[in-house]
Protein backbone atom coordinates (compact mmCIF):
# COMPACT_ATOMS: atom_id res chain seq x y z
CA UNK A 1 0.00 0.00 0.00
CA UNK A 2 1.31 3.48 -0.67
CA UNK A 3 1.28 5.88 2.00
CA UNK A 4 -1.50 9.08 1.43
CA UNK A 5 0.26 12.11 1.49
CA UNK A 6 -2.73 15.13 2.01
CA UNK A 7 -2.77 18.56 0.34
CA UNK A 8 -1.73 20.98 3.00
CA UNK A 9 -4.50 22.77 0.73
CA UNK A 10 -7.89 21.76 0.87
CA UNK A 11 -9.68 21.54 -2.47
CA UNK A 12 -5.91 21.37 -4.22
CA UNK A 13 -4.48 18.23 -4.86
CA UNK A 14 -0.74 17.58 -4.24
CA UNK A 15 -0.10 16.87 -7.86
CA UNK A 16 -1.33 20.52 -8.69
CA UNK A 17 1.12 21.94 -5.95
CA UNK A 18 4.07 19.83 -7.38
CA UNK A 19 3.49 21.18 -11.08
CA UNK A 20 4.34 24.26 -10.02
CA UNK A 21 7.51 23.26 -9.55
CA UNK A 22 9.66 23.81 -12.23
CA UNK A 23 11.94 21.08 -11.73
CA UNK A 24 11.36 17.33 -11.97
CA UNK A 25 9.56 16.24 -8.30
CA UNK A 26 9.00 12.88 -6.92
CA UNK A 27 6.95 11.72 -3.67
CA UNK A 28 7.71 8.40 -2.45
CA UNK A 29 6.05 6.59 0.47
CA UNK A 30 8.28 4.60 3.19
CA UNK A 31 8.98 1.65 0.46
CA UNK A 32 10.24 4.14 -1.62
CA UNK A 33 7.12 4.03 -3.98
CA UNK A 34 5.74 6.28 -6.67
CA UNK A 35 3.20 8.10 -4.44
CA UNK A 36 3.14 11.88 -6.80
CA UNK A 37 5.39 13.17 -9.67
CA UNK A 38 4.83 16.15 -11.38
CA UNK A 39 4.20 17.15 -15.06
CA UNK A 40 7.92 18.23 -15.33
CA UNK A 41 8.99 14.40 -14.00
CA UNK A 42 6.91 12.75 -16.31
CA UNK A 43 8.08 14.96 -19.37
CA UNK A 44 11.18 13.83 -18.56
CA UNK A 45 11.25 10.39 -17.85
CA UNK A 46 7.87 9.50 -20.50
CA UNK A 47 5.86 8.08 -17.99
CA UNK A 48 2.45 9.39 -16.46
CA UNK A 49 1.64 9.79 -12.39
CA UNK A 50 -1.14 7.01 -13.80
CA UNK A 51 1.42 4.21 -15.42
CA UNK A 52 4.26 4.38 -12.13
CA UNK A 53 2.45 5.06 -9.15
CA UNK A 54 2.97 2.39 -6.74
CA UNK A 55 6.39 1.43 -8.65
CA UNK A 56 9.54 1.45 -7.47
CA UNK A 57 11.37 4.99 -7.25
CA UNK A 58 14.62 3.93 -9.04
CA UNK A 59 12.91 2.16 -12.31
CA UNK A 60 10.80 5.43 -12.71
CA UNK A 61 13.72 8.08 -12.59
CA UNK A 62 16.25 5.58 -14.84
CA UNK A 63 19.16 7.60 -12.44
CA UNK A 64 22.92 6.80 -11.74
CA UNK A 65 22.39 7.27 -7.82
CA UNK A 66 20.04 4.90 -6.86
CA UNK A 67 22.07 2.22 -5.69
CA UNK A 68 19.43 -0.28 -5.57
CA UNK A 69 17.74 1.89 -3.73
CA UNK A 70 20.36 2.54 -0.73
CA UNK A 71 20.34 6.15 -1.70
CA UNK A 72 16.84 7.46 -1.12
CA UNK A 73 16.87 4.20 2.07
CA UNK A 74 19.58 6.37 3.93
CA UNK A 75 17.84 9.10 3.34
CA UNK A 76 14.99 7.79 4.82
CA UNK A 77 16.51 6.97 7.84
CA UNK A 78 18.86 10.38 7.78
CA UNK A 79 18.50 13.75 6.81
CA UNK A 80 17.88 15.59 3.65
CA UNK A 81 21.10 14.74 1.18
CA UNK A 82 22.06 15.99 -2.19
CA UNK A 83 23.56 14.17 -4.61
CA UNK A 84 24.85 14.78 -8.08
CA UNK A 85 24.24 12.00 -10.87
CA UNK A 86 22.41 11.71 -14.34
CA UNK A 87 19.41 10.57 -15.58
CA UNK A 88 18.56 8.90 -18.59
CA UNK A 89 15.17 11.20 -20.27
CA UNK A 90 11.89 9.33 -22.34
CA UNK A 91 14.42 10.97 -25.21
CA UNK A 92 17.39 8.68 -24.64
CA UNK A 93 19.55 11.70 -22.88
CA UNK A 94 21.67 11.26 -20.36
CA UNK A 95 20.96 14.32 -18.87
CA UNK A 96 23.05 15.78 -15.39
CA UNK A 97 21.17 16.27 -12.90
CA UNK A 98 20.99 17.05 -8.69
CA UNK A 99 18.87 14.94 -6.60
CA UNK A 100 17.86 16.73 -3.36
CA UNK A 101 16.20 14.32 -1.27
CA UNK A 102 14.31 15.25 2.06
CA UNK A 103 12.10 13.02 4.22
CA UNK A 104 8.84 14.27 4.51
CA UNK A 105 7.99 13.67 8.31
CA UNK A 106 4.46 12.20 9.22
CA UNK A 107 2.60 12.47 12.44
CA UNK A 108 4.85 10.01 14.37
CA UNK A 109 8.68 10.00 14.64
CA UNK A 110 9.15 7.91 11.37
CA UNK A 111 9.49 10.06 7.91
CA UNK A 112 6.41 9.05 5.89
CA UNK A 113 8.51 9.06 2.95
CA UNK A 114 10.80 11.42 0.84
CA UNK A 115 10.45 14.29 -1.38
CA UNK A 116 12.78 14.20 -4.58
CA UNK A 117 13.62 17.39 -6.63
CA UNK A 118 15.66 16.88 -9.69
CA UNK A 119 17.81 20.08 -10.38
CA UNK A 120 19.18 20.21 -14.80
CA UNK A 121 22.79 20.73 -14.59
CA UNK A 122 23.08 20.10 -18.35
CA UNK A 123 23.81 24.39 -18.79
CA UNK A 124 26.16 23.82 -15.95
CA UNK A 125 28.04 20.90 -17.20
CA UNK A 126 28.00 22.01 -20.80
CA UNK A 127 29.03 26.00 -19.57
CA UNK A 128 32.37 24.07 -18.05
CA UNK A 129 33.33 21.93 -21.14
CA UNK A 130 32.42 19.00 -19.25
CA UNK A 131 29.90 17.79 -21.80
CA UNK A 132 30.55 13.66 -22.26
CA UNK A 133 31.22 13.79 -25.87
CA UNK A 134 33.05 17.14 -26.27
CA UNK A 135 36.64 15.12 -27.20
CA UNK A 136 34.28 13.29 -29.35
CA UNK A 137 35.34 15.05 -32.73
CA UNK A 138 38.88 16.15 -32.29
CA UNK A 139 39.57 17.75 -34.88
CA UNK A 140 36.50 16.49 -37.02
CA UNK A 141 34.41 19.07 -37.87
CA UNK A 142 30.55 18.84 -38.71
CA UNK A 143 26.76 19.95 -37.29
CA UNK A 144 24.49 18.23 -39.99
CA UNK A 145 22.50 15.23 -38.80
CA UNK A 146 24.80 12.88 -41.31
CA UNK A 147 27.71 13.68 -39.05
CA UNK A 148 26.21 13.67 -36.15
CA UNK A 149 25.40 10.22 -36.35
CA UNK A 150 29.48 9.69 -37.12
CA UNK A 151 30.40 11.19 -33.97
CA UNK A 152 27.94 9.13 -31.81
CA UNK A 153 29.19 5.72 -33.62
CA UNK A 154 33.32 6.94 -33.09
CA UNK A 155 33.34 6.14 -29.39
CA UNK A 156 31.36 3.00 -29.56
CA UNK A 157 33.57 2.24 -32.53
CA UNK A 158 36.10 2.99 -30.13
CA UNK A 159 35.37 0.63 -27.10
CA UNK A 160 35.13 -2.65 -29.22
CA UNK A 161 38.04 -4.47 -30.71
CA UNK A 162 36.37 -5.65 -33.70
CA UNK A 163 38.08 -4.46 -37.14
CA UNK A 164 36.62 -1.28 -39.05
CA UNK A 165 35.99 -0.23 -42.18
CA UNK A 166 35.76 2.79 -43.41
CA UNK A 167 34.44 4.07 -46.60
CA UNK A 168 33.96 7.14 -48.35
CA UNK A 169 35.14 9.47 -51.20
CA UNK A 170 38.18 10.94 -51.22
CA UNK A 171 38.70 14.05 -49.36
CA UNK A 172 35.84 12.91 -46.26
CA UNK A 173 37.80 12.76 -43.75
CA UNK A 174 38.74 8.84 -42.97
CA UNK A 175 41.89 8.96 -41.59
CA UNK A 176 40.64 11.95 -38.86
CA UNK A 177 37.89 9.26 -38.02
CA UNK A 178 40.13 6.24 -38.10
CA UNK A 179 42.98 8.50 -35.46
CA UNK A 180 39.58 9.53 -33.43
CA UNK A 181 38.79 5.70 -32.95
CA UNK A 182 42.08 4.79 -31.76
CA UNK A 183 42.20 7.85 -29.80
CA UNK A 184 39.12 7.17 -27.84
CA UNK A 185 40.10 3.35 -27.75
CA UNK A 186 41.98 1.60 -24.67
CA UNK A 187 44.84 1.56 -27.20
CA UNK A 188 45.32 4.89 -27.23
CA UNK A 189 48.71 5.08 -25.06
CA UNK A 190 50.15 2.92 -28.37
CA UNK A 191 51.14 3.51 -31.53
CA UNK A 192 49.02 4.42 -34.43
CA UNK A 193 50.58 3.51 -37.84
CA UNK A 194 48.88 4.70 -41.11
CA UNK A 195 49.94 3.13 -44.11
CA UNK A 196 48.70 3.96 -47.64
CA UNK A 197 47.88 0.45 -49.18
CA UNK A 198 47.94 2.14 -53.06
CA UNK A 199 51.00 4.10 -52.73
CA UNK A 200 53.39 1.17 -52.76
CA UNK A 201 54.67 -1.15 -55.09
CA UNK A 202 53.58 -4.64 -54.24
CA UNK A 203 57.19 -6.43 -52.50
CA UNK A 204 57.85 -3.11 -50.94
CA UNK A 205 54.26 -2.80 -49.37
CA UNK A 206 54.81 -6.48 -48.33
CA UNK A 207 57.93 -5.34 -46.22
CA UNK A 208 56.58 -2.16 -45.08
CA UNK A 209 53.88 -4.62 -43.46
CA UNK A 210 55.28 -7.42 -42.11
CA UNK A 211 59.35 -6.37 -41.90
CA UNK A 212 61.94 -8.37 -43.23
CA UNK A 213 65.26 -10.35 -41.62
CA UNK A 214 68.84 -9.82 -42.76
CA UNK A 215 69.72 -11.39 -46.04
CA UNK A 216 66.11 -11.67 -46.84
CA UNK A 217 66.82 -10.44 -50.34
CA UNK A 218 69.72 -8.28 -51.97
CA UNK A 219 69.87 -4.83 -49.92
CA UNK A 220 68.67 -6.34 -46.97
CA UNK A 221 71.18 -6.03 -44.54
CA UNK A 222 69.24 -6.03 -41.73
CA UNK A 223 66.55 -6.79 -39.85
CA UNK A 224 63.32 -4.74 -40.54
CA UNK A 225 59.93 -5.01 -38.25
CA UNK A 226 57.06 -3.99 -40.31
CA UNK A 227 54.57 -1.61 -39.70
CA UNK A 228 52.76 -5.14 -37.74
CA UNK A 229 55.29 -5.08 -35.07
CA UNK A 230 55.36 -2.15 -34.60
CA UNK A 231 51.91 -0.63 -34.05
CA UNK A 232 52.00 -3.55 -31.46
CA UNK A 233 49.24 -2.90 -28.89
CA UNK A 234 47.78 -0.46 -31.08
CA UNK A 235 46.21 0.11 -34.37
CA UNK A 236 47.39 -0.05 -37.55
CA UNK A 237 45.49 2.14 -40.28
CA UNK A 238 45.40 0.72 -43.91
CA UNK A 239 44.23 3.91 -46.07
CA UNK A 240 43.63 2.68 -49.27
CA UNK A 241 42.72 -0.89 -48.53
CA UNK A 242 40.77 -1.84 -51.82
CA UNK A 243 44.19 -0.92 -53.84
CA UNK A 244 45.78 -3.95 -52.22
CA UNK A 245 47.25 -6.61 -54.15
CA UNK A 246 45.70 -9.79 -54.64
CA UNK A 247 48.34 -11.90 -53.32
CA UNK A 248 48.87 -9.26 -50.55
CA UNK A 249 45.56 -9.63 -49.33
CA UNK A 250 45.89 -13.21 -48.74
CA UNK A 251 49.05 -12.70 -46.41
CA UNK A 252 46.35 -10.03 -44.39
CA UNK A 253 43.97 -11.98 -43.77
CA UNK A 254 45.73 -14.80 -42.66
CA UNK A 255 47.50 -12.15 -39.96
CA UNK A 256 43.92 -11.38 -38.94
CA UNK A 257 43.00 -14.44 -38.08
CA UNK A 258 45.82 -16.11 -36.65
CA UNK A 259 47.31 -12.84 -35.09
CA UNK A 260 50.83 -13.88 -36.67
CA UNK A 261 53.22 -14.11 -39.25
CA UNK A 262 56.24 -14.80 -40.82
CA UNK A 263 58.19 -11.75 -41.77
CA UNK A 264 59.84 -11.84 -44.88
CA UNK A 265 63.10 -14.16 -45.17
CA UNK A 266 62.11 -15.24 -41.53
CA UNK A 267 61.97 -18.95 -39.67
CA UNK A 268 60.32 -17.50 -36.65
CA UNK A 269 56.59 -16.43 -36.38
CA UNK A 270 56.18 -13.20 -35.34
CA UNK A 271 52.50 -12.51 -32.88
CA UNK A 272 51.11 -9.18 -32.92
CA UNK A 273 48.22 -7.96 -30.99
CA UNK A 274 47.32 -4.90 -33.64
CA UNK A 275 43.68 -3.71 -34.11
CA UNK A 276 43.10 -3.11 -37.79
CA UNK A 277 41.26 -0.47 -39.28
CA UNK A 278 40.97 0.19 -42.82
CA UNK A 279 39.37 2.60 -45.43
CA UNK A 280 39.14 2.92 -48.86
CA UNK A 281 37.75 5.77 -50.90
CA UNK A 282 36.46 2.08 -54.03
CA UNK A 283 33.11 0.37 -53.58
CA UNK A 284 34.61 -2.66 -51.65
CA UNK A 285 31.68 -4.93 -52.74
CA UNK A 286 31.96 -4.28 -56.24
CA UNK A 287 35.62 -5.11 -56.38
CA UNK A 288 34.68 -8.12 -54.77
CA UNK A 289 32.55 -9.02 -57.52
CA UNK A 290 35.08 -8.16 -59.75
CA UNK A 291 37.43 -10.25 -58.68
CA UNK A 292 39.97 -7.48 -57.39
CA UNK A 293 38.86 -7.84 -53.99
CA UNK A 294 38.72 -11.15 -51.59
CA UNK A 295 35.35 -12.16 -50.40
CA UNK A 296 36.66 -13.40 -46.98
CA UNK A 297 38.73 -10.59 -46.23
CA UNK A 298 36.31 -7.88 -47.24
CA UNK A 299 33.87 -10.15 -44.61
CA UNK A 300 36.59 -9.82 -41.84
CA UNK A 301 37.69 -6.11 -42.29
CA UNK A 302 33.69 -5.05 -42.97
CA UNK A 303 32.54 -6.44 -38.80
CA UNK A 304 31.90 -2.20 -38.26
CA UNK A 305 31.10 -0.54 -41.03
CA UNK A 306 31.46 3.73 -40.98
CA UNK A 307 30.64 5.43 -43.97
CA UNK A 308 31.42 9.11 -43.73
CA UNK A 309 28.93 11.36 -45.92
CA UNK A 310 30.20 13.52 -49.47
CA UNK A 311 30.19 17.44 -48.25
CA UNK A 312 27.27 17.39 -51.07
CA UNK A 313 25.09 15.61 -48.62
CA UNK A 314 26.16 17.87 -45.34
CA UNK A 315 24.23 20.71 -46.71
CA UNK A 316 24.60 22.53 -43.15
CA UNK A 317 28.72 22.19 -42.59
CA UNK A 318 29.72 23.51 -46.15
CA UNK A 319 28.97 27.03 -44.37
CA UNK A 320 30.58 26.28 -41.03
CA UNK A 321 33.61 24.58 -42.45
CA UNK A 322 34.44 27.61 -45.05
CA UNK A 323 34.27 29.45 -41.69
CA UNK A 324 36.55 27.40 -39.90
CA UNK A 325 38.80 26.74 -42.64
CA UNK A 326 38.80 31.16 -43.36
CA UNK A 327 39.36 31.98 -39.67
CA UNK A 328 42.35 29.17 -39.46
CA UNK A 329 44.59 30.32 -42.83
CA UNK A 330 44.00 33.72 -42.59
CA UNK A 331 45.42 33.28 -38.70
CA UNK A 332 48.27 30.95 -39.80
CA UNK A 333 49.36 33.32 -42.67
CA UNK A 334 48.68 36.64 -40.82
CA UNK A 335 46.35 37.66 -43.38
CA UNK A 336 43.79 40.78 -43.12
CA UNK A 337 41.07 38.36 -44.78
CA UNK A 338 37.93 38.52 -42.80
CA UNK A 339 35.09 37.36 -44.95
CA UNK A 340 33.75 36.23 -48.19
CA UNK A 341 31.51 38.21 -50.26
CA UNK A 342 28.03 37.16 -50.78
CA UNK A 343 29.14 36.30 -54.22
CA UNK A 344 32.08 34.32 -53.64
CA UNK A 345 30.31 32.62 -50.71
CA UNK A 346 27.24 31.54 -53.01
CA UNK A 347 29.48 30.35 -56.12
CA UNK A 348 30.89 28.14 -52.77
CA UNK A 349 27.63 27.09 -51.62
CA UNK A 350 26.71 26.22 -55.26
CA UNK A 351 29.81 23.99 -55.93
CA UNK A 352 29.52 19.85 -55.80
CA UNK A 353 33.22 19.87 -53.69
CA UNK A 354 34.00 16.57 -55.58
CA UNK A 355 36.92 16.50 -53.84
CA UNK A 356 35.00 17.09 -50.72
CA UNK A 357 36.38 18.86 -47.31
CA UNK A 358 40.41 18.24 -48.93
CA UNK A 359 39.14 20.47 -51.85
CA UNK A 360 36.59 23.09 -49.70
CA UNK A 361 40.05 23.55 -47.74
CA UNK A 362 42.46 23.87 -50.72
CA UNK A 363 40.00 26.64 -51.82
CA UNK A 364 39.67 28.56 -48.87
CA UNK A 365 43.75 28.34 -48.47
CA UNK A 366 44.25 29.00 -51.99
CA UNK A 367 41.49 32.46 -51.78
CA UNK A 368 43.67 33.68 -48.25
CA UNK A 369 46.61 33.63 -49.87
CA UNK A 370 46.00 35.13 -53.18
CA UNK A 371 42.95 38.15 -51.31
CA UNK A 372 44.49 41.67 -51.31
CA UNK A 373 41.85 42.98 -49.35
CA UNK A 374 39.82 42.10 -46.19
CA UNK A 375 36.56 40.57 -48.36
CA UNK A 376 37.06 37.67 -50.59
CA UNK A 377 35.38 38.43 -54.05
CA UNK A 378 33.94 35.84 -56.86
CA UNK A 379 37.37 36.96 -58.85
CA UNK A 380 39.56 35.49 -56.03
CA UNK A 381 38.18 32.30 -56.41
CA UNK A 382 39.94 29.32 -58.43
CA UNK A 383 39.04 29.31 -62.33
CA UNK A 384 38.66 25.91 -62.48
CA UNK A 385 35.42 26.37 -60.17
CA UNK A 386 34.12 28.82 -63.14
CA UNK A 387 34.66 26.14 -65.54
CA UNK A 388 32.71 23.30 -63.88
CA UNK A 389 30.14 25.24 -62.44
CA UNK A 390 29.34 26.98 -65.87
CA UNK A 391 27.36 23.93 -67.82
CA UNK A 392 24.60 24.14 -64.78
CA UNK A 393 24.44 28.30 -63.65
CA UNK A 394 22.16 30.02 -65.38
CA UNK A 395 23.47 33.19 -64.26
CA UNK A 396 26.02 34.98 -65.83
CA UNK A 397 28.59 35.22 -62.97
CA UNK A 398 28.74 31.47 -63.10
CA UNK A 399 30.35 31.74 -66.88
CA UNK A 400 33.77 31.17 -67.20
CA UNK A 401 35.58 35.07 -66.78
CA UNK A 402 38.69 35.20 -69.34
CA UNK A 403 40.81 37.24 -67.56
CA UNK A 404 41.54 39.22 -70.63
CA UNK A 405 38.07 40.44 -70.08
CA UNK A 406 37.82 40.88 -66.69
CA UNK A 407 41.42 41.70 -65.25
CA UNK A 408 41.12 43.06 -61.25
CA UNK A 409 41.99 46.58 -61.41
CA UNK A 410 45.54 46.83 -60.52
CA UNK A 411 45.46 49.56 -58.32
CA UNK A 412 42.90 48.07 -56.14
CA UNK A 413 44.41 44.74 -55.48
CA UNK A 414 47.73 45.01 -56.61
CA UNK A 415 47.62 41.94 -59.43
CA UNK A 416 49.33 42.17 -62.78
CA UNK A 417 49.00 39.82 -65.90
CA UNK A 418 51.65 37.52 -64.75
CA UNK A 419 50.07 37.15 -61.18
CA UNK A 420 46.73 36.65 -63.21
CA UNK A 421 48.48 33.47 -65.40
CA UNK A 422 50.13 31.87 -62.51
CA UNK A 423 46.93 32.00 -60.97
CA UNK A 424 45.51 30.34 -64.21
CA UNK A 425 47.97 27.67 -64.35
CA UNK A 426 47.88 26.78 -61.14
CA UNK A 427 44.18 26.21 -61.05
CA UNK A 428 43.86 24.84 -64.04
CA UNK A 429 46.51 22.04 -63.04
CA UNK A 430 44.12 21.84 -59.76
CA UNK A 431 41.32 20.79 -62.10
CA UNK A 432 43.31 18.24 -63.77
CA UNK A 433 45.11 17.54 -61.00
CA UNK A 434 48.83 17.87 -61.98
CA UNK A 435 48.57 16.27 -65.38
CA UNK A 436 50.21 18.57 -67.14
CA UNK A 437 49.37 17.59 -70.84
CA UNK A 438 45.82 17.88 -70.57
CA UNK A 439 46.18 21.27 -68.65
CA UNK A 440 48.42 22.62 -71.50
CA UNK A 441 45.30 21.61 -73.61
CA UNK A 442 42.32 23.10 -71.67
CA UNK A 443 45.14 26.12 -71.42
CA UNK A 444 45.24 25.71 -75.38
CA UNK A 445 48.51 25.66 -75.43
CA UNK A 446 51.76 23.38 -76.04
CA UNK A 447 53.33 21.42 -73.39
CA UNK A 448 56.25 22.90 -74.15
CA UNK A 449 54.68 26.80 -73.95
CA UNK A 450 52.98 25.43 -70.58
CA UNK A 451 56.64 24.28 -68.75
CA UNK A 452 58.26 27.27 -70.01
CA UNK A 453 55.81 29.14 -68.33
CA UNK A 454 55.86 26.97 -64.81
CA UNK A 455 59.56 27.56 -64.65
CA UNK A 456 58.87 31.01 -65.57
CA UNK A 457 56.55 31.22 -62.66
CA UNK A 458 58.37 29.06 -60.24
CA UNK A 459 56.22 26.70 -60.20
CA UNK A 460 58.72 24.00 -60.70
CA UNK A 461 61.01 22.26 -58.30
CA UNK A 462 64.85 23.30 -58.68
CA UNK A 463 65.78 19.49 -59.47
CA UNK A 464 63.03 19.74 -62.23
CA UNK A 465 64.10 22.61 -63.88
CA UNK A 466 67.93 21.17 -64.22
CA UNK A 467 66.80 17.71 -65.49
CA UNK A 468 65.16 19.58 -67.73
CA UNK A 469 68.31 21.84 -68.85
CA UNK A 470 70.40 19.69 -68.91
CA UNK A 471 67.72 17.09 -71.44
CA UNK A 472 67.39 20.61 -73.12
CA UNK B 1 16.92 -16.34 -31.88
CA UNK B 2 18.04 -14.45 -28.63
CA UNK B 3 16.74 -12.48 -26.75
CA UNK B 4 18.77 -9.98 -23.59
CA UNK B 5 17.34 -8.39 -20.71
CA UNK B 6 19.04 -6.51 -18.18
CA UNK B 7 17.84 -7.31 -15.25
CA UNK B 8 18.28 -6.11 -11.62
CA UNK B 9 16.54 -9.03 -9.48
CA UNK B 10 13.19 -9.55 -10.45
CA UNK B 11 12.82 -6.63 -12.95
CA UNK B 12 14.10 -5.20 -15.66
CA UNK B 13 17.62 -2.90 -14.88
CA UNK B 14 16.17 0.79 -14.68
CA UNK B 15 19.71 1.56 -16.87
CA UNK B 16 21.19 -0.40 -19.93
CA UNK B 17 24.57 1.32 -18.84
CA UNK B 18 24.00 0.53 -15.11
CA UNK B 19 23.15 -3.13 -15.41
CA UNK B 20 25.61 -5.88 -13.71
CA UNK B 21 23.30 -9.02 -14.39
CA UNK B 22 21.77 -9.60 -18.02
CA UNK B 23 19.59 -12.77 -19.11
CA UNK B 24 19.73 -14.14 -22.08
CA UNK B 25 16.76 -16.24 -23.73
CA UNK B 26 16.43 -18.26 -26.87
CA UNK B 27 13.55 -19.14 -28.45
CA UNK B 28 12.16 -20.42 -32.00
CA UNK B 29 9.15 -18.36 -32.42
CA UNK B 30 6.78 -17.95 -29.15
CA UNK B 31 8.72 -21.19 -27.67
CA UNK B 32 12.07 -20.94 -25.19
CA UNK B 33 14.54 -23.15 -26.56
CA UNK B 34 15.98 -24.01 -22.84
CA UNK B 35 16.08 -22.03 -19.52
CA UNK B 36 16.92 -18.50 -19.95
CA UNK B 37 20.76 -18.24 -18.98
CA UNK B 38 22.09 -15.25 -16.26
CA UNK B 39 25.57 -13.84 -16.92
CA UNK B 40 26.66 -11.70 -14.00
CA UNK B 41 29.02 -8.80 -15.62
CA UNK B 42 32.27 -7.71 -13.72
CA UNK B 43 31.73 -4.20 -13.74
CA UNK B 44 28.97 -1.75 -15.37
CA UNK B 45 30.04 -0.63 -18.78
CA UNK B 46 27.43 -0.02 -21.76
CA UNK B 47 30.34 -0.70 -24.11
CA UNK B 48 30.93 -3.53 -22.86
CA UNK B 49 27.41 -4.67 -22.84
CA UNK B 50 26.96 -3.66 -25.96
CA UNK B 51 30.08 -5.83 -27.22
CA UNK B 52 28.82 -8.69 -25.60
CA UNK B 53 25.44 -8.36 -27.08
CA UNK B 54 27.08 -8.18 -30.28
CA UNK B 55 29.25 -10.94 -30.43
CA UNK B 56 26.30 -13.13 -28.40
CA UNK B 57 24.50 -12.61 -31.88
CA UNK B 58 21.80 -11.13 -29.61
CA UNK B 59 18.64 -10.04 -31.88
CA UNK B 60 16.48 -7.74 -29.15
CA UNK B 61 17.58 -6.12 -26.55
CA UNK B 62 14.90 -5.58 -23.71
CA UNK B 63 16.12 -2.63 -21.57
CA UNK B 64 15.03 0.46 -19.24
CA UNK B 65 16.78 3.35 -19.99
CA UNK B 66 19.22 3.61 -22.91
CA UNK B 67 21.21 6.26 -24.34
CA UNK B 68 20.53 7.26 -28.00
CA UNK B 69 24.31 6.59 -29.16
CA UNK B 70 23.67 2.80 -28.10
CA UNK B 71 20.16 2.74 -28.94
CA UNK B 72 21.55 3.66 -32.99
CA UNK B 73 24.41 1.58 -32.64
CA UNK B 74 22.03 -1.79 -31.87
CA UNK B 75 19.15 -0.54 -34.75
CA UNK B 76 22.70 0.04 -37.24
CA UNK B 77 23.56 -3.52 -36.17
CA UNK B 78 20.16 -4.72 -36.48
CA UNK B 79 19.59 -5.67 -33.22
CA UNK B 80 15.29 -4.65 -31.73
CA UNK B 81 16.02 -2.50 -28.81
CA UNK B 82 12.43 -2.15 -26.36
CA UNK B 83 13.41 0.09 -24.01
CA UNK B 84 11.90 2.13 -21.40
CA UNK B 85 10.36 -1.28 -20.02
CA UNK B 86 9.46 -1.32 -16.43
CA UNK B 87 8.61 -4.17 -14.54
CA UNK B 88 9.09 -7.84 -14.00
CA UNK B 89 11.94 -9.43 -16.38
CA UNK B 90 9.73 -12.58 -16.85
CA UNK B 91 6.28 -10.81 -17.69
CA UNK B 92 8.40 -8.56 -20.05
CA UNK B 93 9.93 -11.40 -21.95
CA UNK B 94 6.59 -13.65 -22.13
CA UNK B 95 4.97 -10.34 -23.95
CA UNK B 96 8.06 -10.05 -26.11
CA UNK B 97 7.57 -13.59 -26.88
CA UNK B 98 4.29 -12.90 -28.07
CA UNK B 99 4.88 -9.83 -30.16
CA UNK B 100 3.36 -7.64 -27.72
CA UNK B 101 5.97 -5.44 -25.79
CA UNK B 102 6.41 -2.05 -26.70
CA UNK B 103 9.28 0.69 -25.53
CA UNK B 104 7.91 2.90 -22.93
CA UNK B 105 5.76 -0.40 -21.60
CA UNK B 106 5.00 -0.30 -18.01
CA UNK B 107 3.78 -3.68 -17.10
CA UNK B 108 1.00 -4.53 -14.61
CA UNK B 109 3.87 -6.43 -12.40
CA UNK B 110 5.62 -3.12 -12.02
CA UNK B 111 2.39 -1.89 -9.52
CA UNK B 112 2.29 -4.97 -8.06
CA UNK B 113 -0.82 -6.23 -10.45
CA UNK B 114 1.55 -8.45 -12.05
Amino acid sequence: MTAEFPSPFPGLALVALLDAIPHGVAVVDRECKIVAINQTLEALTGVTLAEVRGVYVDFVLRSNIARRGRTFREALAGDPLTVEGDIVSRDRRKIPMRFTISPLQGSADEPAGLVIVLDDLSDVVNSAGLGATEDVADSIIGQSPKMREVFELIPLMAHTEASVLITGETGTGKDKVAEAIHKRSSRAAKPFIKINCGALPESLLESELFGYVKGAFTGAVKDKPGMFRLAQGGTLFLTEIGDMPLPLQVKLLSVLDDREFFPLGGEKKVQVDVRIIAATHRPLKERVAEGLFREDLYYRLNVLHLHLPPLRERETDTRFLINHFLRTFAERTGSSVKSFSDEALRLLMDYAFPGNIRELRNIVEYCVNICQTRQIEAGDLPKYLFARLAPTAAAPVAEPVPPEQAPPPPRETGRDWLSIEKELIVGTLTQTRGNRSKAAALLGWGRTTLWRKLKTHGLVGPAEAGIENEAG
Amino acid sequence: MKILLTVQDNSIAPRFDQATEIMIAEHDGPRLNAEPRTIILPHRSAEELSDLIVKEGVECVICGGIEESFHKFFTWKKITVIDGVIGDHAEALDRCLAGELQPGTVLPSAQGKG
